[in-house]
């Protein structure tokens, strides 16, 4: 909120210029939602933090220096690189957490993409051929349903080492039934639609139909779910590094410090909080976001989101 | 009804099957047991005796043919690290998980069905925004990091709660409040989003043109028809709780099937992880089919047929 009431009086031309590029669309009525705005400058700001600020970090944030084990934050007499204060071997908090954001960002980001194209995929072929082969695709999805996703993660994790690419597997094959059902649900409904039909009197091919008929249709809805799931799947991640299954040092992510500062956790509170806090803000921005997303996309609470007063406003009275 | 029942169980019956094959051969992937429960200097003849004595030695077939045969005749073997059967060892945990995951539940339902409802009979108001927030938040809070915090605050600085075992109710809070965190926010959304529909649809407008109250309004007309989604969500949150709650047993030391399953996959007792497999998703099932069931309770639309 503060945001756009600060930025909009100090730079008015910017302001009017991205107003006129703006103001038709998403992106227009995104400047109407400060929260919405808010959310997806923070997810902006941490992923170019991540990007650029990882590499420098990366050798701050294995320099010990036990003279400063536990050192408390908020205090800048050791410089800036201290304001978060130092873990139980004396390594900066801020340069831990800007390492982690990366890792963090990188698992989240591949499995929910490995998962929404694979489980689409999936989905599409599945609803359209329909048949032996959308039976058989459907029990192996319910397959995956039905096995604890934490027990498979930790089986899985245990036999083979913990790795960025085996976490994202593993993430990725659990959140795979969501995006199957989904965009097969959409298929089945679409496949029937005349335009499917025209394709065909005209002689198309099942893979074109698919690739050019249904998938432009269904893909708004599987990105939808996907912006929700970049949020479940952060946590679900950082959950695994916190059972001591996910990453395991060198590799680094906000689960794998909350772990490592909860041994300490009476000593040195900070090592706990301030990572889960890094988490907390980020799958906040993502669900804010994606929430804001589906409202706009919903007609009934779309016109709610730019004309404030609906009919629905006295329905207590 | 007979035969929906019937098609539900076979269904769901297939995907158990592949669970426990899957299961099987993952658990044999984590290694030997022998060089869990051996002293490291233990000579070959008492590894050999150690497999043999377990039914190790066989090929890996043999031994899932065997494990099959005594699935039928429930027989899950014997645990390695409690000395006792593995059903027992996996039913003993049974109720502990089953008494926090329906108390959870219904705190949850009883929570989120009111929040929703109030937050959608005023869309867009202030009541709304912080409700959507409210919901929003606890639903990216990671779970162990809450039950830390909660820890740190209310058992180590206040002095309030305890932090682990289950003796006094006190101790029970705090379990249930992490495995409450995001199935209450993700509900509060649903019922939110559901109630939005209907409360537009035609007979409730119909309703509060006739001078209904509000309350009546609500909780009458709309809720009951927008019941559905609510308990599917439910439903498969209460699964999620069957499951997991690993996060509650390894920050609360709580004694359920979360804390069963995870031990038994570090020490490798095979005969706890299929049991403990197998007992869940027969729980599992039997959740979804009372979900089907209530769901036309909820709707008489639908048939069970």
């Amino acid at each position: 909120m503060t945001i756009t009431q600060t930025l909009a009086p100090a730079r008015p031309t910017l302001g009017i210029r991205l107003k006129s590029t703006f103001s038709t669309g998403r992106l227009g009525l995104l400047m109407h939602s400060p929260l919405a705005l808010a959310s997806a400058l923070t997810l902006f700001v941490l992923v170019l933090v991540a990007t650029i600020g990882a590499p420098f970090a990366q050798d701050v944030a294995n320099m010990q220096n036990l003279r400063l084990r536990f050192f408390p934050p908020f205090s800048l007499s050791h410089g800036w690189l201290y304001v978060l204060g130092a873990d139980a071997l004396g390594r900066s908090m801020l340069a831990q957490l800007v390492v982690g954001a990366r890792t963090s960002f990188i698992v989240a980001g591949a499995a929910v993409g490995l998962a929404t194209i694979v489980g689409t995929a999936i989905g599409l072929v599945s609803g359209f051929l329909g048949g032996w082969v959308d039976a058989a695709l459907m029990r192996i999805s319910d397959i995956i349903v039905t096995v604890p996703s934490l027990l498979l993660a930790l089986a899985v994790l245990f036999v083979l080492e913990p790795s960025v690419i085996n976490l994202v597997m593993v993430l990725a094959i659990g959140r795979l039934p969501i995006y199957l059902r989904v965009s097969r649900a959409q298929t089945l409904e679409l496949r029937e639609r005349v335009f499917v039909e025209a394709s065909r009197a005209i002689g198309a091919s099942d893979f074109s139909i698919i690739w050019r008929d249904i998938r432009p249709l269904v893909m708004p809805t599987v990105l939808t779910v996907a912006m929700l799931e970049l949020a479940m799947v952060m946590l679900a991640a950082a959950g695994l590094s916190f059972l001591g299954v996910g990453l395991q040092r060198p590799d680094v992510d906000w689960g794998t410090i909350v772990s490592e500062g909860r041994e300490y956790l009476t000593r040195a509170w900070w090592a706990t909080v301030f990572p889960g806090m890094a988490i907390v803000i980020t799958a906040l921005a993502a669900n804010l976001l994606s929430n804001w997303l589906r409202a706009s996309g919903d007609p009934l609470q779309a016109t709610a989101l730019v004309a404030a007063p609906s009919r629905d406003e006295d329905a207590r009275k | 009804m007979i035969k929906f029942l019937s098609f539900r169980l076979t269904t769901s019956l297939i995907a158990l099957v592949g669970v426990m094959i899957i299961v099987f051969f993952l658990a044999r992937l984590t290694g030997s047991p022998a060089s869990l429960y051996l002293p490291v200097d233990a000579t070959d003849a008492m590894i050999r005796a150690f497999n043999q004595q377990n039914g190790l030695d066989q090929p890996i077939l043999v031994q899932f043919v065997h494990f099959v045969g005594n699935v039928f005749r429930l027989d899950f073997g014997q645990s390695l690290s409690q000395q006792r059967p593995a059903s027992e060892a996996v039913l003993s945990a049974m109720p502990q998980t089953l008494l926090i995951a329906a108390i959870a539940m219904g705190l949850t339902l009883l929570l989120s069905i009111p929040l929703g409802t109030f937050a959608a009979l005023k869309p867009n108001s202030p009541l709304d925004r912080a409700i959507t927030f409210f919901s929003l938040v606890t639903s990216s809070i990671p779970e162990f990091w809450f039950a830390l915090v909660c820890v740190l605050v209310f058992s180590v600085n206040l002095g309030l709660l305890p932090t682990s075992g289950q003796g006094s109710l006190a101790s029970w809070v705090l379990p249930v409040a992490t495995l409450m965190l995001h199935p209450l926010g993700v509900l509060t959304q649903v019922v939110r989003g559901a109630m939005l529909e209907t409360i537009n649809a035609g007979y409730v407008q119909n309703a509060r043109a006739r001078g209904y109250s509000w309350q009546r309004l609500a909780f009458r007309h709309a809720l009951r028809n927008a019941s559905l989604p609510i308990i599917t969500v439910a439903g498969d949150r209460a699964g999620g709780m069957l499951n997991g709650a690993v996060i509650v047993s390894a920050v609360f030391a709580w004694p359920g099937i979360g804390q069963v399953l995870v031990a038994a996959v570090y020490n490798r007792d095979f005969a706890v992880i299929q049991a403990g497999v197998f007992v869940v998703g027969i729980a599992v099932i039997l959740l979804n089919i009372l979900v089907d069931l209530i769901y036309a309770a909820a709707d008489p639309r639908i048939r069970i047929s």
